[in-house]
């Protein structure tokens, strides 16, 4: 008959120090609460990143190894067949998710550095560079991206370091729009002119007092900035401006072997090739999305009711 | 002056100036050019005499602000030039003017834009207005996850769904959208129906989501509340109260989205449908730098000039703007 279930002792609930959850459970116990998108959302990135990563190792032929037959059907050796210059088309799909994806990330960590940083600068600063800068940028908006960017592959030609600096160029106006608006709230704030009456530079001001602040919009913005690149890039691909060959591509992919979907009477299966690349980017942008939202609600609680 | 009009007119002057700096965008495209382009263009085996007199058809003996007078002063005349394909080294000429190439696409383009726009603008009014009428019901998600799976789609994997369903294996609608200047006009329509469906499906998604969330936005408001506490219906607050302040996102919303009808591109290229953004996508394959810069100068006016009347209608429907105090 002990007791001690039943007594109370105000000085052991205090002694007792409630361990402080590590940063790492934290994040686990944020994403046990996830919805359904969003888990779904991230086990389908996590896929593509590992397919990216070790497609090498993955990918039962070369990306460029034209070697075998064309228009092979599904089979063993080829389970997806080939294409039209005898390529096999999962070897290809496979490396497509590594030159697609990685692209995609290039450019759009080009564009968060360019943007980011004139942002900053343009908000701190507030003087003539501002104007200089936000009129300039109201200026390169004002013409549709993919029209810009197809003008600009024409004079520089279409090569992959063109195509990403390009893009990146062309995307880091948005990203600068959204760091000013953002740091604008906080620039005005005590402790920064604390910093700047200590006499901290403009870097350090940037670094440790601005962005930290400002940081949940930006990284929800790179993934939505992300699935817009990715989307694009897609489509100068597709339209033959973009990735060139033989760098195995989804956009490229699609153009060619879009003839197959004239004969899907005969053969459903291999009419269905040419959506497998394109469901790929689908796939992904949607997954992104849904990780996104659900970031968005967390970090801001923007809700969809009021 | 009423503020209503000072306001316009601000607008209106301030769409000149973004006009004139993309205008200066566009043409100083052909200066980044590298400096023997004229060899790639009329062939290894061009004389330099042949180089020099294209050099010189082009102008490029005089300073740069002279050509751009010449070449602004054309475009408001309507004459973009000559196209550089169909030169030769020999000297021989049998380039066509960029307006001859131009000329029947733009009607085309300006075709498919129409049928699209009088179909998906209401569509998607309708649709975002009930779904912000009935939020969070059945109706509402299932609108919400079809658009934003839509929006999150390249556009051809619409495109050949399409295809593969109507045209493949049904076998209703044509899957080659080439209509040709001497159809009749219910020729036109039929070719021109799986493009127009495609590109419906993915502006109606954009625009009804947009007009939700700058409705949702709004019924967070005071003002909205005192309307619902006087008792009035639901659809009478949303078509009365929330509507005429929404107004300004909505017209921008659709006036992109009409921008991005006029400067369709990939569709045009999967349907082989023969617009501008067609032409535009040859002439970047072949850099045919006159018809570049003649489509981007049509696409981008058209953006600025559909922005502006949106900005227009959103200060001539603001409440606030409208009884000042």
């Amino acid at each position: 008959m002990t007791k001690e279930t039943n007594t109370y002792s105000a000085s052991g609930e205090v002694g007792s120090r409630r361990q402080r959850r590590t940063r790492w459970e934290r994040t686990w116990l944020d994403l046990k609460k996830a919805p359904p998108t969003a888990i779904f959302g991230m086990i389908v990135i996590t896929f593509y990143a590992f397919v990216s990563i070790f497609a090498p190792l993955l990918a039962p032929f070369g990306e460029a190894d034209s070697q075998f037959s064309a228009y092979l059907g599904f089979g063993d050796t080829h389970i997806l067949g080939t294409d039209q210059i005898g390529r096999d088309i999962l070897s290809r799909l496979i490396y497509g998710a590594r030159n697609t994806i990685g692209i995609a990330l290039v450019t759009t960590l080009v564009s968060f550095a360019i943007g980011m940083s004139l942002g900053l600068i343009a908000a701190i600063n507030r003087s003539y560079i501002d104007q200089l800068l936000s009129r300039g940028v109201d200026v390169l908006m004002a013409i549709p991206s993919l029209i810009f960017a197809l003008m600009l592959l024409s004079i520089f030609g279409s090569s992959t370091i063109s195509l990403i600096c390009i893009m990146a160029v062309l995307d880091s106006t948005r990203v600068f729009r959204l760091t000013r608006a953002v740091s604008m709230n906080v620039v005005v704030m005590d402790y920064v002119e604390a910093a700047t009456l200590r006499g901290e530079k403009i870097g350090w001001i940037m670094r440790r007092e601005i962005l930290p602040n400002i940081l949940p919009p930006l990284v929800a913005e790179f993934g939505l900035r992300f699935c817009f690149v990715f989307l694009a890039i897609a489509a100068l691909s597709f339209l033959g401006v973009g990735i060139q060959p033989p760098t195995a591509d989804w956009g490229t992919m699609v153009r060619e072997t879009a003839n197959l979907i004239q004969f899907a009477k005969y053969d459903l299966m291999r009419a269905m090739v040419p959506l497998i690349p394109a469901a790929c980017i689908a796939l992904l942008t949607v997954s992104v999305n849904f990780v996104v939202d659900w970031f968005l609600h967390k970090t801001s609680g923007i809700r969809d009711e009021h | 002056m009423h503020p209503i009009v000072i306001t316009v007119i601000q607008r209106i002057l301030l769409g000149f100036v973004a006009l004139f700096f993309v205008s200066l965008i566009i043409f100083s495209a052909i200066e980044f050019l590298p400096g023997d382009f004229g060899q790639a263009i009329l062939g290894q085996r061009a004389t330099p005499e042949t180089v020099a007199a294209f050099r010189r058809e082009l102008g490029l003996d005089q300073p740069a602000y002279v050509r751009y007078l010449d070449w602004a002063g054309g475009i408001i005349r309507g004459d973009f030039g000559q196209s550089f394909s169909g030169r030769n080294s020999s000297g021989m000429d049998r380039s066509r003017t960029v307006m001859d190439l131009l000329d029947q696409r733009l009607k085309n383009t300006l075709f498919l834009a129409t049928i699209t726009a009088v179909v998906a603008v209401p569509l998607s009014l309708f649709l975002g207005i009930t779904a912000a009428l009935y939020r969070n019901s059945l109706y509402d998600r299932v609108v919400n996850a079809t658009t934003l799976t839509t929006i999150s789609t390249p556009e051809f994997f619409v495109a050949y769904i399409l295809i593969l369903f109507f045209s493949s294996l049904w076998g209703i609608f044509p899957s080659l959208a080439n209509v040709d200047p001497r159809d009749t006009l219910d020729v036109r329509f039929y070719k021109t129906i799986l493009p127009a469906l495609t590109l419906t499906l993915v502006i109606v998604a954009h625009m009804m989501r947009m007009t939700r969330a700058a409705i949702i936005n709004l019924l967070a408001s005071p003002y909205i509340e005192q309307a619902r506490l006087k008792g009035i219906s639901s659809s009478q607050v949303i078509l009365r109260h929330a509507l005429p302040n929404a107004w300004a996102p909505i017209a921008t919303v659709i006036a992109f989205n009409l921008a991005y009808l006029v400067g369709v591109v990939v569709v045009e290229v999967v349907f082989v449908y023969p617009g501008v953004g067609q032409l535009m996508v040859d002439a970047v394959r072949t850099r045919d730098i006159p018809v570049v810069q003649a489509c981007a100068v049509i696409f981008a006016g058209t953006y600025i000039i559909l922005n502006l009347i949106a900005d227009i209608i959103g200060i001539v429907t603001n409440p606030r703007l409208l009884h000042p105090r």
